[in-house]
């Protein structure tokens, strides 16, 4: 952060309380209890994971809730090495977008259960295509989290 | 139908600059003026290109770039996706209410944050940004895909980063300046695998600052006026699992753009390119959604040699993002760019081939979230 000319160094810290709104605080609820639920759009048959109020593409209210499974397929991913600033946790890990069996979208969230410094394992067990399974947390707080990773199912 | 022309461009290097941001805003701007021999007060309006809080630390950042830009006593307005704040002043010309526009972009990257915590802050509180998607992850698993289903190569998406890094070499005011071979890309880090550390841009200071003028005054200003001939831009869902990554909305920026300048072969008429390419691989995809080169193409149109400073269609001569990159104001230094290929002011990396038409894109979001294309001729 040093430079060899003058600076004024200057942290900013501000909190923000986003709502959630119905359909956010019931998808939540829901992996409380070790549910993944989506809704599907009556126009074009999307299902959307995480639940969504309303189609973006039809424009018009999601009127169905759907209960998908808690395992689908990779889609794409990345190993992260690069550490930086306010990360979420300590490289490496894995980030992916996982097509949920009975969803029409990607959900984004970590892959892992196996030694990622392992190349072996690496290969063998992350691959576009491969299977996964949502791994549930101890302590779960109505969010996100509250599902730890998915890990590849052999 | 009114005209709408570039008549100057001024920029500062993309390199760590010791000044404060209102004097470094304040230099370009003179020097643009000083160009055109216009004094502030004769300048029309002023539209700014500026980022807020995470890339400048400063809330409504356009309050304290206002007095730099000599905006003091005029209309102005601002957008944070610098290409927008070019048509935007375009559209003032165009209003017919004023004869010059002063269009600025500024930023200095070298004060803030870097670009990775910057660009987690894209990503919603509650979906994305708690399991780490940030700008970085988005193009890796982009890439990984663009791999995948076309069977284009590392190499190949290497040899992008080769390449524009060459061309900065010969750009005065490119920041990473730095000859590497195809073997130092691919030993660089995977920091976000497939991704290496030197086919990601790096965080860069920068402002440019571009004239525009009515018709009937840019032929009073400049002797070789660059005319907008196309425009388009075009949205994508904001969530990166809503979308095809490779099917994204660059293709229908392109064509509004195309149609409103009258191109129906793009990798002919058009004669040089600067393509926004944060990540090495997305200049192949960009070119692709161009029309420069087919489906799944990106990989054999480098190996080709097309895009090369010497190749039948350069593609950013500047260095593009790789080598400079002003975050907010990167878009308009593409256009600034292409404008300077087409006036041959371009120095030396200016290309062989004569430039009647020239290509500036933007992008900005996830993935390509938002793209923008701007089409200027002779």
């Amino acid at each position: 952060m040093a430079k060899e000319y003058r600076t004024m160094r200057n942290d900013v810290t501000l909190p923000y309380q986003w709502a959630l709104g119905k359909t956010w605080s019931r998808f939540f609820d829901g992996l409380k209890d070790g549910r993944i639920q989506g809704t599907k759009c009556a126009g074009c048959g999307r299902v959307y994971v995480p639940a969504r109020s309303f189609c973006p593409v039809c424009f018009t209210d999601t009127t169905q809730w759907v209960d998908v499974k808690p395992e689908g397929k990779i889609l794409t991913w990345t190993l992260v090495r690069e550490k930086y600033l306010g990360q979420v946790q300590e490289p490496p890990y894995v980030v992916a977008l996982i097509q949920l069996d009975g969803s029409d979208c990607g959900f984004s969230h970590f892959i892992g259960g196996f030694d990622l410094s392992d190349a072996g394992q690496l290969k063998r067990k992350l691959k576009t295509g491969a299977k996964v399974k949502a791994v549930w947390s101890p302590v779960r707080n109505a969010d996100i989290r509250d599902i730890t990773c998915f890990v590849p199912v052999e | 139908m009114q005209r709408v022309a570039i008549t100057h461009v001024a920029q500062s290097s993309g390199m760590e600059s010791k000044e404060s941001l209102m004097d470094f805003t304040y230099r370009v701007n003179k020097e643009i003026l000083d160009k055109a021999g216009l004094k502030r007060r004769e300048v029309g309006c002023i539209v700014a290109g500026s980022a807020d809080i995470f890339h400048s630390g400063l809330s409504c950042a356009n309050a304290f770039d206002w007095d730099g830009i000599g905006a003091f006593l005029k209309e102005g307005s601002r957008a944070e996706e610098s290409a927008f704040s070019f048509i935007y002043g375009c559209m003032r010309i165009l209003s017919g209410r004023y004869e010059t526009v002063l269009v600025t972009a500024l930023v200095k990257g070298s004060e803030n944050p870097d670009n990775d915590p910057i660009t987690s802050f894209y990503g919603d509180p509650f979906y994305l940004r708690p399991v780490g998607v940030n700008e970085s992850v988005v193009a890796a698993m982009q890439m990984r895909q663009y791999l995948e289903r076309y069977g284009v190569t590392e190499e190949q998406c290497a040899k992008v980063a080769v390449k524009n890094l060459g061309n900065a070499l010969f750009n005065p005011y490119a920041d990473r300046k730095r000859r590497v071979s195809l073997e130092d890309v691919m030993a660089s880090e995977r920091v976000y695998d497939p991704l290496k550390a030197l086919e990601c841009a790096p965080k860069s200071d920068g402002v440019v600052a571009v004239l525009l003028a009515s018709e009937e005054r840019a032929k009073t200003l400049s002797k070789k006026p660059v005319w907008l001939s196309g425009y388009g831009c075009s949205m994508d869902h904001f969530h990166p699992g809503d979308r095809d990554l490779l099917k994204g909305q660059l293709p229908a920026a392109a064509q509004r753009a195309y149609k409103m300048a009258g191109i129906d072969d793009p990798g002919k008429q058009i004669d040089v390119a600067e393509v926004c390419e944060p990540y090495a691989f997305q200049e192949l995809l960009w070119c692709e959604h161009l029309g420069f080169c087919g489906e799944g193409q990106g990989g054999r149109w480098i190996d080709s040699g097309m895009p090369l400073m010497d190749g039948a269609l350069p593609v950013n001569p500047s260095g593009g993002v790789l080598a400079t990159n002003p975050y907010p104001a990167r878009g308009l230094y593409r256009i600034a760019e292409a404008a300077l290929q087409i006036k041959e002011e371009a120095g030396e990396h200016q290309v062989g081939k004569k430039v009647r038409t020239a290509l500036a894109h933007s992008t900005h979001g996830f993935g390509g979230q938002c793209h923008s294309v701007v089409i200027l001729s002779a």
